[in-house]
């Protein structure tokens, strides 16, 4: 085993992993109850889904063909940073237009700060 | 063994997109429906990166970036048109 086949078992093997995490966090996406609870699976686990797979995009492509691809970098560092981001502004827009939480959660802190802040305008 | 495994990761990740799309028909609120289609729009990027693996090309780069900003700004207009019932607003003073 050479350096290539060796760099294209680790690109294949990173976008498999990634690919199960991805499924993974379809299964949370699927069973879990209400959309707050939904939005770990939706954001975390589905982050470092794409961020494996295009990690083993660029390492197949850096030791098979010796191209550092630019494009899959820029798109890592976007995903990464734009994903928690996203999922944080639909949680707070789910919740401020009241969205339940589910029956089992317990509490529900932020309920009497949102209350005051209605009474207020 | 490396055309496998590709192509196993790829029929994951369309399982990954069939459930996200069962959630968007059984999901009870609209910040469901917007969580399932930003899923959606990562996994394509996903899928993206592992076709041009597997097809062994470099063409379809860009392609990444572009759906990385259009499915930023979709979730992003939707969660604004949740927050205040207008996507852009007009008057700034409230």
């Amino acid at each position: 085993m050479n350096v290539n086949a060796i760099g294209e078992f680790v690109g294949a093997f990173l976008i498999l992993i990634g690919s199960i995490m991805s499924v993974i966090s379809a299964f949370g996406l699927i069973r879990l109850p209400d959309v707050y609870t939904r939005s770990h699976a939706a954001t975390k686990s589905s982050t470092l889904a794409v961020l494996l797979t295009l990690l083993g995009a660029f390492v197949y492509f850096w030791t098979t063909a010796h191209f550092i691809s630019v494009r899959l970098l820029l798109g890592i560092v976007f995903v990464f940073l734009t994903a928690p981001v996203a999922g944080h502004l639909l949680v707070r827009s789910a919740y401020r237009s009241k969205v339940k939480l589910a029956d089992i959660s317990g509490t529900d802190d932020l309920r009497e700060v949102l209350r005051k802040e209605e009474k207020e305008q | 063994m490396i055309n496998t495994m590709l192509t196993i990761s790829l029929v994951l990740i369309s399982i990954t997109i069939v459930i996200a799309v069962l959630r968007i028909i059984l999901g009870p609120s609209l910040p469901d429906r917007v969580l399932a289609l930003d899923v959606i729009g990562v996994n394509l990027i996903a899928s993206i990166a592992v076709i041009s693996v597997l097809m062994n090309t470099k063409a379809f780069l860009e392609v990444i970036l572009i759906l990385g900003i259009l499915s930023f700004i979709g979730t992003i207009a939707y969660s604004k048109y949740i927050l205040r019932g207008v996507v852009v607003e007009r008057k700034r003073d409230r």
